[in-house]
């Protein structure tokens, strides 16, 4: 069977791009896996016409976490907050490749909670989206 | 070479004709015999006792009615040795492949899988004898109820309780804590008093007493840790000075460092002041002789579910006066003598315990793992656990960049193997073992204060029990060497 430690997430791993702080971040989240004490944390900075400008992605545990956390920064900039809200499960899946056990999705799935969880604060939240919440 | 030392280090014990086990499946047969509708024959059950060897009776000899090529290889010295080829086909799930691969189970300190024996007996309780126990004047009905009757004096001679009263059944080993908190804690431990835990507790053994400190204002106090895993000594004889301790409660072999704790030690020093010890067992009873009246603990728990029986049932084993003087934990059916309208009256103990209907089969099936055990003797699981530790430590202790948690010596610990390789996360490190079909753990393993003290986020953790062999540790070496080369440690 492939693994699911592919170059590419491990390259990622090992040299996350966006990893840092951006002090002046509207959009701000951070969450933690309790199973495994995966720690991940977002910033969104977006300009006037709602479009990310500038993201980071924070924190520690696993590669599958912080790969994926890595990738997800990537493939949010450039994009509008409303794109941003219709990333879905199955986005950060097929970036990641790859079997996952149901344990492991919760890491894989972790910075796209994050980045949810951020996005709906920033936008204002209603009752379906704390469902989709924690479906993740 | 480990099964030379295997045979050399059990030589003494190992008999079966003279070891216990012998007298609890005798017993237990006997019973079985007093209620006809459960005497059918089993595949698995020996006809005939296997014989004592003697020098030159190698090969014939069978052991649970096996006999292997490989066994030959397991006399030594004309003594019978420990088996493991034998045992791993009572074990079904062990025909499993994972990815292609033989699963490799070492996550036994989590739960360890079941012989079909046990198997095998809960489905024969739920096709010929299922009926609720201590009710029915009924032939299936007395029939439930003594061989649940029969499973707690098993429990009680296993552990060498003075009667089957001081066995109460409860779900597990959490259970078994919280009633010990919640009965005699409330009600003993009270305003400005302590309670002794130490830093290596799982939560079942630190979560309840803050709930008890929290309703009763009582206090907690941690006796520290080591560098190399060892309860710090002088910090339990500080606490125990402060004179207000009721209660000194720890674990008997830590389930992530693998230590085992020189508990009579602390027990009898906590006796001197007065305090009663409850000591969690659940890492030690399926591992090695337990006997309670030696270590004269006031309490002991342990579950089912790690000792091969069934999830879902455990013991509190408590002194008999102490239980005497103890509320009820829960109130309903069975743990009544009256019950008028606005109050009752309790049942002596065990029942005044087990109210409702209790997990009828997972105590009879507890009860059967316990004859599984037996049979092979707690003393030679002890020292296979053993020999497999000492094995992993030598074999991982080689791959480049893997740290071992706790005691340096191997003989200082029971079964249980934390480590970590390099920055490797535990998770990434289990997931690629999973990969080969080798199933460990990973994470705080219930014990975050103790992650903590070791200034980690998680370990893998490798455990091994009885159907466990060294080929495996030699696959799980080359699994985390591979970890190693795929995370360029
Ligand atoms: C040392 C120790 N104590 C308590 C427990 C809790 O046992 P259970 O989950 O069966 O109640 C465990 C098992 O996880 C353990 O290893």
């Amino acid at each position: 069977m492939s693994s699911i430690y592919s170059e590419i997430i491990l390259d990622y791993y090992r040299y996350p791009r966006n990893k840092g702080i951006l002090p002046h971040a509207q959009i701000h989240a951070r969450d933690t896996n309790p199973l495994c004490g995966d720690v991940v944390e977002m910033q969104l900075e977006v300009d006037e016409r709602n479009t990310v400008r500038d993201v980071r992605f924070n924190g520690q545990g696993c590669a599958i976490s912080q790969a994926s956390a890595s990738m997800l920064t990537e493939l949010v900039k450039g994009k509008t907050v409303d794109d941003v809200r219709k990333i879905s499960k199955e986005d950060v899946l097929s970036l990641i490749g790859g079997q996952l056990t149901a344990v492991r999705l919760k890491c894989a799935l972790l910075s796209l909670k994050v980045l949810k969880t951020g996005v709906y604060n920033y936008i204002g939240s209603t009752d379906a989206t704390k469902d989709e919440l924690s479906s993740l | 070479m480990l099964k030379q030392r295997w045979a050399a280090a059990s030589s003494s014990t190992s008999l079966k004709a003279t070891s216990p086990a012998a007298a609890d499946t005798a017993s237990y047969r006997k019973a079985k015999n007093r209620l006809p509708g459960l005497a059918v024959p089993k595949s698995t059950t020996p006809t005939t006792k296997p014989p004592l060897t003697f020098p030159g009776q190698l090969a014939q000899s069978t052991v649970r009615g096996y006999t292997t090529q490989k066994q030959a290889t397991a006399y030594i010295h004309g003594k019978q040795s420990y088996d493991v080829d034998k045992i791993r086909h009572d074990f079904p799930i062990l025909n499993r492949l994972i990815n292609g691969k033989p699963l490799a189970y070492l996550d036994s300190a989590a739960t360890t899988q079941k012989p079909r024996e046990v198997i095998d007996e809960l489905t024969r309780f739920y096709s010929e004898y299922n009926a609720n126990v201590h009710r029915g004047v009924y032939k299936i009905s007395e029939e439930a109820t003594a061989a649940y009757e029969e499973a707690r004096a098993k429990i009680a001679r296993l552990i060498n309780a003075s009667s089957p009263n001081e066995i109460i059944f409860v779900r597990g080993t959490t259970e078994a804590i919280n009633l010990v908190a919640q009965s005699w804690g409330r009600t003993n431990v009270g305003l400005g008093e302590g309670i002794i835990l130490t830093e290596m507790e799982h939560h079942s053994n630190i979560v309840p007493w803050q709930l008890l400190a929290k309703q009763n204002g009582a206090h907690l106090k941690y006796v520290g840790l080591t560098d190399d895993g060892h309860l710090i000594k002088d910090d339990f004889r500080q606490h125990l000075e402060s004179g207000e301790i009721k209660l000194v409660t720890m674990t008997h072999v830590s389930n992530v460092l693998g230590t085992i704790n020189p508990i009579r030690e602390y027990i009898r020093e906590a006796h001197k002041e007065g305090c009663r010890v409850l000591v969690d067992a659940a890492q030690s009873v399926p591992h090695m002789p337990v006997d309670v009246q030696d270590m004269d603990c006031d309490f002991l728990a342990f579950s089912g579910h790690k000792m091969c029986g069934p999830t879902g049932i455990g013991v509190l084993y408590a002194k008999k006066p102490i239980l005497e003087e103890m509320p009820p934990y829960h109130g309903g059916g069975e743990m009544i003598r009256e019950v008028h309208l606005y109050e009752s009256t309790w049942r002596d103990p065990p029942y005044r315990f087990e109210a409702g209907t209790t997990n009828i089969a997972g105590a009879i099936g507890l009860g059967e793992a316990i004859d599984y055990l037996s049979e092979i003797g707690l003393r030679n699981i002890q020292v296979h656990d053993q020999e497999l530790t000492e094995y992993v430590h030598d074999m991982l202790g080689k791959v480049k960049g893997v740290k071992i948690y706790g005691p340096a010596n191997p003989r200082a610990k029971a079964g249980v193997i934390s480590f970590n390789l390099g920055d490797v996360h535990a998770h990434d490190m289990a997931s690629l073992l999973d990969e080969d079909g080798i199933a460990v753990r990973s994470g705080h393993h219930c014990a975050q204060p103790l992650m903590e003290r070791l200034g980690v986020s998680s370990t893998t953790r490798a455990s091994v029990y009885v159907y466990n062999t060294e080929d495996e540790i030699d696959r799980l070496v080359e699994s985390v060497e591979r970890a190693g080369r795929v995370f360029k440690v």
